[in-house]
């Protein structure tokens, strides 16, 4: 009886620390690889350049002289000095990351109806040719998109065979190819979500408003809209997110009016070498991203909550 | 309804032509014969010929795939610990700083979270004198980081679906916790621990922006060179890389889907 109390006892040790090992483990390594990284950005978008490596003073420590700062704000001044070439930039990446949102939305919507609304055959194959440029390379998605684009490329090749066009057009290097880029990159990212709710729309519900006589545009105003909001604001903040911070798409399809934050810290990181003014744009960055981030997360949030927490797993855990 | 009926598919459809039109014209362009890029000169195949003599991208090659097998494996694992300790542990007490670390890398601009890690090597690196540079080991840590993020969203699904019934018997029987865990847990969830470590192999074979930061002089990946090459134009050689990568993939996703349909068809069948 004594020695099963005491197995018993060693086993539930073993059990709890066990589990706090699985806590334990990402939650330190996270900490360290992901938050200290973020803690160390924000220090040396305070401190001093310098020329040496690292090309930047450490922001505090201690020497013979005791504590010493290297603390400014002059890097977040310099932003502000020289604001059309940081603060423009920043407005500039709003906008062609708002207007890619819209514009994937435009096709996302139809292409997530047909895919919902398809048999279970076409279902599967249409399925399958979204996730498969999920899946590829972006990069190499937007390399073909130069191939496409370039003034001597498929299109303009095809538009002066076909005698539609007189001289080749310029579509490199405009708002037109970063909005294809970002296109290509992340439709996929906005039809799921969409897909996900249209999939669970009742179709007794809009046979029923067809059968009373409801036109096309009124069911999909009063119903398929109403009901595939959440799905919207979902694929909308997979969009805008990533592509506010962008940097591969500019750099490749954009030409110099096309700049965005992530071109412009790129440049500051790896030409300039200015790693200070690097991570104050890094920070304003984050800064712009917080309040679509901290909604998804609210968004995140209420999705768990609406699933209930089932009380037998918690317990056998 | 005609109208829109007709609407719906005529913008659907173009979406469909957006996405695939530039990688089919891509891929008949690498088996042109000229080097220009739009005049079609014969079929060839010497660009791929090409590939196998480039010792630059075959080296690139093998550092991205070390680089993905690595990242890809410690994602899984932790990955793991993150979905089971959200689904299985409750409310203890650090969930909520667990859930808002484990969420945030996914939506992390990935400028900001490759500029950030170098910094963070860099000061480890004076303070600790580890890691001593940077090159494989350090995009290794740094893949693995915002891996195990989406490694650990993808078995979360399957883990919450997961039928409790069949572990309290094991436990009621006599079964200990990590006895379970190992013969039943594991082997139920592994279509998701696969899923995971693909994911999180393809986003570090494919992650540009994040190596390049972290990435030292010999560590080159495979996108790191791409992009050098890009930079300079669109070349018959990239394209037959592309064209090998992107097939490679097409096969294994239409391969997988391929297997999932037939196993869950099969399962119909039986019940």
């Amino acid at each position: 009886m004594m020695g099963r109390s005491m197995w018993k006892y060693l086993v539930n040790v073993q059990a709890v620390t066990g589990r706090r090992l699985v806590i334990a483990l990402p939650l330190i390594w996270l900490a360290v690889f992901f938050f200290l990284p973020l803690v160390e950005t924000l220090q040396v978008s305070f401190t001093l350049p310098r020329r040496g490596i690292p090309p930047y003073e450490p922001l505090w420590g201690i020497d013979d002289d005791g504590f010493f700062t290297n603390f400014t704000t002059g890097n977040y001044a310099l932003l502000l000095q020289y604001w059309s070439d940081y603060f423009g930039p920043a407005f500039n990446s709003i906008k062609l990351a708002f207007f890619s949102t819209l514009v994937c939305l435009l096709f996302a919507y139809p292409m997530a109806w047909l895919i919902a609304r398809s048999n279970e055959k076409w279902r599967t194959i249409l399925l399958v040719l979204v996730m498969l440029p999920f899946w590829t390379s972006s990069l190499l998605r937007i390399y073909a998109l130069i191939g496409s684009l370039n003034p001597n490329g498929f299109i303009n090749a095809a538009g002066l065979w076909l005698g539609l066009i007189d001289a080749p057009i310029q579509m490199m290097q405009t708002d037109f190819s970063i909005y294809m880029g970002m296109v290509l990159t992340y439709l996929p990212l906005m039809i799921l979500p969409l897909y996900a709710v249209m999939v669970r729309l009742d179709a007794d519900l809009l046979d029923a408003a067809a059968d009373l006589g409801g036109s096309g545009v009124q069911i999909f105003r009063t119903i398929i809209l109403p009901l595939t909001v959440p799905g919207i604001i979902a694929g909308s903040l997979l969009v805008f997110i990533p592509a506010v911070g962008e940097f591969v798409i500019p750099a490749l399809l954009g030409g110099p009016d096309q700049l965005m934050m992530g071109k412009v810290l790129w440049t500051e990181f790896f030409r300039n070498r200015d790693w200070p003014v690097a991570s104050a744009i890094a920070m304003l960055l984050l800064a712009i991203l917080t309040v679509p981030i901290i909604y998804a997360r609210y968004q995140d949030g209420r999705d768990a909550a609406a699933e209930k927490p089932n009380p037998k797993q918690a317990e056998a855990g | 309804m005609g109208r829109m009926n007709g609407l719906v598919l005529s913008f659907g459809a173009l979406g469909f032509g957006i996405l695939y039109l530039p990688i089919i014209v891509m891929v008949i362009f690498s088996f042109n014969a000229g080097k220009l890029v739009s005049v079609w000169s014969g079929a060839s195949l010497k660009w791929y010929a090409g590939l196998l003599e480039n010792d630059q991208l075959l080296s690139a090659f093998g550092t991205s795939l070390l680089i993905a097998v690595w990242a890809a494996t410690i994602a899984t694992i932790f990955g793991i610990c993150i979905a089971v300790a959200f689904v299985r542990f409750g409310n203890f007490r650090s969930r909520l700083a667990l859930s808002a670390i484990a969420s945030a890398p996914l939506v992390m601009p990935e400028i900001v979270t490759g500029l950030s890690m170098l910094l963070l090597f860099i000061s480890m690196e004076s303070l600790l004198g580890w890691p001593s540079g940077r090159g494989v080991d350090t995009i290794i840590i740094a893949h693995a980081t915002f891996g195990m993020c989406f490694a650990a969203v993808v078995i979360q699904a399957r883990l919450r679906d997961f039928d409790m019934a069949i572990e309290e018997a094991a436990a009621d029987l006599g079964a200990t916790q990590p006895f379970i865990f190992l013969s039943i847990t594991l082997p139920v969830i592994a279509p998701a621990i696969v899923a995971a470590w693909l994911l999180a192999f393809t986003l570090s074979f494919d992650d540009l922006v994040i190596a390049s930061f972290v990435s030292g002089p010999g560590s080159s990946t495979l996108p790191i060179v791409i992009f050098s090459k890009v930079r300079l134009g669109v070349t018959p050689e990239i394209n037959a890389l592309a064209t090998v990568m992107i097939v490679v993939v097409a096969v294994a996703v239409i391969g997988a889907s391929w297997a999932i349909r037939r196993r869950l068809s099969s399962r119909d069948q039986n019940q």
